[in-house]
């Protein structure tokens, strides 16, 4: 453990990126978790007196088109958006962790029923599946995030696939097999630990993925439904103002969701130095 | 550096989409002054408006290339822009009609000016069977039809070469008007007969992509889902001689590019533009805007009486007493919307229609009548809005749902894709609380009550009923508007609509136009399409 | 050659299930829209009865297996059946869209290409030093942005306010015809019909959103760059190169590159699929007339046909790619086999 946070250290020192990724990852949180009581308005009082005001001191990023204060929307957006990536990605990992484990590990027909579901699904194009799914369920936050969870299953699958099939028959693996462990108990304490630093890679790449695509979703008009406050929504929403130079209705939204898909992305990067640096490409 | 300022030749066929008898358009270097560059939000679909499936940007071919027996005329609005009069019916293909005696047949004199695009002169063969097939094949066509009393072949008769007749089973103020709707178009019969095959005798597949007119204008490119192309008929004799040669009408999706495209001057005619921009323009002064209130048409909040607790008319009036009238117009429609609230009388002074409902926001009111009719704690409910019709409807629903909240109704706010949305509130009328905008193609009153206020009928989403409606609107639908009873129903009708508010107008809608202060002539049409024979350009 | 040929058509076996797959998913999922084809198809104003001849002449009457045979027979004799929204058959619409989506995806991909590779060589060669973290911070800022997001604040700024770019209308200015159909692509076409100016006219048509659709590239191409120059530069011949005296440039393009390019293809293969699904709300945003925004429309429109078509017209694109890979990695590098 203590050689573990030494790398950490190192390579947040080798690498000043990761320290201001991880920094504003700790802004993003905190906004997600206390938003609700930082917002300096209510995010869903309208006020028709107020229509499409221009930033000011009172309203730092303007007002929208029912007069509502878009910092505070803002603010209070990031629950939402954190809230559907983390579940879409917990979803993903833990029924794409579980499948893929099964897969390498005992190889065979499961592997190769497996290796055809997914294969059938990374055949199709990602977003428009997403689309079709929230399009047949409905819209709602629940179902965004099944879409998002089903359409990130393959990455899963098969990154713990290839790393529980390196690792079925390694020594570890093999000493628990003859100390009388079962399948399944082997899989749970020996294989999964061990495949968790891979995959961390891949849920961080992945969380900036989830909210780009529940964006876009909503961009479509198939998203959270209004009048929740969610970053794609006010972005499409306010994507109609721009030519009328209501600008920063679509800005802000737009680079706060870009901050934080951007800030996972780079957590991705330092997470992958981190667990093995030599695999850093 | 602006070398696109004029069409620029290939002279080539792009695929199947283009028309056989026009393969290019020709080249022309005198810059854009007969040429008009329409931009739209969706594009047309088929050039037979009575094929099924045929969606609404496609009637506006059907109004430009075809020509019908009678058209509506245009008048000047108090603020100069032009609109059709719905009182004024014009000669067109019919030189002259008259009505017989007991008012139960219509004979049409046919002009020997009508020829089609290929010299023919138009017959009243061609027109029976135009009509025959209107009625024949069935879907909106033949319902489009039928409120115009004409429901079989057997009604149309053609007396000799130049004569037609419609026979009536009751004289109807309806049928007159309903022969200048967009459907009942003349088609070359002989043209189409000879496409015609047993599986399809009235030649769908061929009239589908290959107009067959005697218009004003005829297609000369079609390109589905980017552009297509009107060029003018230049031996079109049934009226003045259209300004503009060409047509180009572009199909831009995004509303914000449309009104890009219009400011910037790459675009003449912006037809349809949402509300917002439509006052900017308005202000902005560079781009005149022309626009009316859209005559028989009402933005309304439907309250559906299958579902609890609107089947009570106190929750409905509580309703209706706590609609932030106000800040809709002001923040929904930007003002582009006529008010059709603060009426002082429960019952109507005039037949004007559509008129102010007695309502205004009052809360205390509201929650009065809705603790009245025990539902004091308020309840929870729905809104159900069009996807497709979201620029005022997403607004709209966010302030309805606001300003219930304060009477104790908890509104959750449902968005509806477009295709489903027909299905949804209109087919299946299944929506408790949902945003809805029927207008009656006919202008009057009656004929939105039978559309809306009947039991069964497609726009009562509400699925109201009221056997002194039904018996009102069956009574007055065909009556003359002279008849000294009309006017007495019709004011019966809309005090029984004031009292019972299944459907509570919001406001009446404008149709707004967009377009570059060069473009003179334009006008907007109860179809809410382009009729592209009026407009010049400077 | 002959063992090649015979692993070619392996591959392509194993593809199948997942066409399959697909082709059972994509009917399934259309099924299960909301939104009622009859009544849409209908048109407005249709009664009762004028919806069930319709639903009886779309044979949406029957049963889902019904239906589900019906529509794979019509698949093999090549018909995909008739789009609702525009009227046209989903098979001409699919051919005439396909060129304008591949057309914006490989100028996209060209694009991306071109930035990427110089920086990712560029980061391999200064690993670790404030060049490799500037690289990094560009590439993943592109792979961070909405595209339509971008893409409409391009427009803002290069049409609306600057006027530099022609108005976002698709694959033309409004004043020009499209050239003669030979490839489907304005650019080739153009070029072919020798005529300038629809050449020019449509490139520019082309910058905006092949720029928004390449900053999206960015970032997996140039990680690869990076990675596989990094290996190369370590290895013995790069070093034998240099011992040698041979010139950097020499050894950087000759020698590095030349090794690292081989996973980069595989790359690009995956990029190339990803960004054909990826360009679909770009599409949206420009008008593009491409297959994505026609699928756009069709989900929305609950357009049965359209929808079928274009997610079987895709993952047919996607398993060609593939496999195109996948042959030119065999014939040119002897070490792969086509099973792995």
């Amino acid at each position: 453990m203590t050689r573990f946070l030494k790398h950490f250290r190192y390579v947040m020192g080798e690498n000043p990126v990761t320290v201001f990724a991880f920094s504003l990852f700790t802004v993003i949180l905190f906004m997600g978790i206390f938003g609700h009581w930082i917002a300096p308005y209510d995010p869903l009082a309208t006020n028709t007196a107020m229509t499409l005001k221009p930033p000011s001191w009172s309203h730092p990023f303007g007002t929208d088109h029912l007069g509502r204060d878009v910092f505070s929307r803002v603010i209070v957006a990031t629950r939402l958006d954190l809230g559907i990536a983390v579940s879409a990605v917990a979803l993903s990992f833990l029924i794409g962790s579980a499948l893929g484990c099964s897969a390498g590990f005992w190889g065979g027909w499961p592997d190769r029923i497996i290796g055809r579901f997914s294969d059938t699904i990374m055949a199709f194009p990602l977003f428009v599946l997403a689309m079709g799914i929230v399009a047949a369920m409905g819209n709602s936050v629940e179902n965004i995030i099944y879409a998002t969870a089903i359409i990130n299953l393959p990455f899963y699958i098969r990154v713990s696939r290839t790393e529980a099939s390196v690792r079925r028959n390694a020594g570890y693996v093999n000493a628990a097999r003859l100390s009388g462990c079962t399948d399944g108990r082997i899989l749970a304490t020996q294989v999964f630990p061990n495949i968790l630093p891979p995959m961390m890679i891949q849920i961080s790449l992945n969380m900036g993925w989830a909210i780009l695509n529940a964006a876009g979703l909503s961009f479509i008009g198939l998203g959270v439904r209004p009048p929740d406050a969610e970053w794609g929504i006010m972005v499409a929403e306010g994507a109609t103002y721009i030519v009328s130079g209501e600008w920063w209705l679509a800005l802000f939204p737009g680079a706060a969701l870009m901050t934080a898909v951007f800030c996972f992305n780079l957590l991705g990067d330092g997470l992958r130095d981190l667990v093995d640096p030599l695999r850093r490409t | 550096m602006r070398r696109r300022d004029f069409l620029k030749t290939a002279g080539a066929v792009t695929g199947a989409s283009v028309l056989p008898f026009l393969k290019f358009l020709p080249a022309e270097a005198a810059g854009r002054s007969d040429t008009l560059v329409v931009v739209a939000g969706q594009g047309i679909n088929s050039l037979d408006l009575h094929r099924k499936g045929t969606n609404r940007p496609s009637y506006q071919v059907t109004v430009n290339i075809y020509d019908r027996l009678v058209r509506f005329g245009v008048t000047e609005l108090k603020d100069g822009s032009l609109s059709y009069d719905s009182t004024k019916i014009e000669p067109e293909v019919a030189e002259s009609w008259t009505t017989s005696k007991d008012g139960k047949s219509l004979t049409f004199k046919i002009s020997p000016k009508a020829k089609f695009w290929d010299g023919s002169p138009v017959t009243a063969h061609d027109v029976k069977w135009s009509f025959d097939r209107a009625v024949s094949l069935g879907g909106f066509p033949a319902v489009q039809m039928k409120a115009g009393s004409m429901t079989k072949p057997e009604q149309f008769v053609v007396v000799d070469d130049m004569t037609f007749r419609i026979d009536l089973p009751k004289p109807s103020k309806l049928t007159l008007p309903d022969l200048a709707v967009p459907i009942p178009f003349i088609i070359n019969s002989k043209v189409a007969k000879a496409k015609a095959t047993e599986k399809d005798p009235w030649a769908t597949e061929y009239l589908h992509k290959n107009p067959a007119g005697s218009g004003a204008y005829k297609i000369a490119r079609w390109d589905p889902g980017q552009q297509f192309v009107y060029e003018r008929n230049e031996d079109w004799a049934l009226g003045t001689k259209p300004g503009v040669k060409r047509v180009i009408v572009r199909e831009v999706p995004s509303a914000s590019t449309r009104r890009a495209l219009t400011e910037r001057g790459d675009a003449d005619l912006y037809m349809n533009v949402p509300a917002k921009d439509a006052k900017e323009f308005k202000e902005g002064g560079k781009i005149k805007v022309s626009g009316a209130p859209i005559d028989n048409c009402l933005h309304v909040l439907g309250l559906n009486l299958k579902h609890k607790p609107f089947d009570n008319k106190k929750v409905r009036q509580a309703i209706a007493f706590a609609l932030p009238y106000k800040e809709i117009v002001e923040a929904a429609a930007y003002g582009r919307g006529k008010p059709m609230y603060g009426a002082k009388e429960m019952t109507p002074s005039t037949i004007k229609w559509p008129q102010p409902f007695p309502y205004d926001t009052d809360f205390d009111k509201a929650k009065a009548l809705l603790t009245e009719a025990g539902f004091g704690k308020g309840f929870e409910t729905t809104l159900s809005y069009n996807l497709g019709l979201a620029d005022w409807q997403e607004p709209t629903a966010l302030l309805i749902q606001e300003a219930l909240g304060k009477i104790g109704i908890k509104v959750t706010l449902d968005k509806i894709p477009g295709a489903n949305w027909r299905t949804a509130a209109l087919v299946k009328k299944s929506l408790p609380m949902h945003l809805e905008n029927f207008g009656g193609w006919l202008n009057y009153p009656d004929y939105y009550f039978f559309w809306a206020y009947k039991y069964g009928h497609l726009f009562n989403s509400s699925n109201y009923k009221n056997p002194e409606v039904e018996k009102l609107v069956d009574e007055t639908l065909h009556m003359s508007v002279e008849d000294p009873l009309y006017a007495a129903n019709v004011m019966k009708m809309i005090s029984i609509a004031f009292e019972d508010v299944p459907r509570i107008p919001l406001y009446q809608p404008y149709l707004d136009s967009a377009m570059q202060k060069s473009v003179e002539g334009y006008a907007s049409w109860f179809h809410r399409q382009l009729d592209c024979r009026t407009i010049s350009k400077a | 050659m002959r063992t090649k040929l015979h692993q070619v058509g392996r591959r392509l076996l194993q593809a199948l299930p997942s066409v399959f797959g697909v082709v059972v998913i994509s009917f399934a999922l259309t099924r299960a829209l909301p939104g009622d084809p009859a009544i849409y198809f209908a048109g407005a104003m249709a009664d009762k009865e004028s919806i069930e001849q319709v639903r009886i002449a779309l044979g949406l009457d029957r049963s889902w297996l019904e239906q589900f045979f019906i529509y794979v027979g019509n698949l093999f004799k090549g018909d995909m059946g008739l789009s609702l929204s525009t009227g046209q058959p989903v098979l001409q619409e699919l051919l005439t869209r396909l060129p304008a989506s591949l057309e914006l995806t490989f100028i996209g991909l060209g694009l991306a290409v071109l930035l990427a590779v110089p920086l990712g060589i560029l980061a391999a060669t200064h690993p670790g030093s404030w060049i490799d973290h500037v690289c990094r911070v560009l590439v993943t800022a592109g792979v961070s942005l909405p595209t339509f997001f971008t893409g409409l604040f391009l427009i803002y700024i290069f049409y609306y306010l600057l006027g530099w770019a022609p108005s976002p209308l698709g694959r033309l200015d409004i004043l020009y015809l499209s050239p003669p159909t030979v490839t489907g692509f304005y650019t080739i076409d153009s070029l072919l019909a020798r005529d300038g100016e629809t050449f020019i006219s449509s490139l520019k048509q082309l910058i905006l959103p092949a720029f928004t659709l390449g900053l999206f590239a960015l970032a997996p191409i140039a990680r690869m760059t990076r990675g596989g120059m990094l290996g190369a530069l370590s290895s013995d011949y790069v070093r034998t190169a240099r011992a040698n005296g041979l010139a950097r440039a020499t050894v950087l393009l000759t020698y590095a590159f030349r090794n690292a390019a081989l996973p980069l293809l595989t790359t690009l293969g995956m990029v190339f699929s990803f960004l054909l699904g990826a360009n679909v709300l770009v599409e949206k945003v420009f008008s593009w007339p491409g297959i994505g925004s026609f699928a756009i429309e069709a989900l929305v429109a609950s357009d049965y046909a359209a929808v079928q078509g274009f997610v079987l017209t895709m993952a047919l694109l996607f398993v060609v790619v593939n496999l195109t890979i996948d042959v030119i990695l065999t014939l040119t590098d002897p070490r792969v086999g086509l099973d792995d």
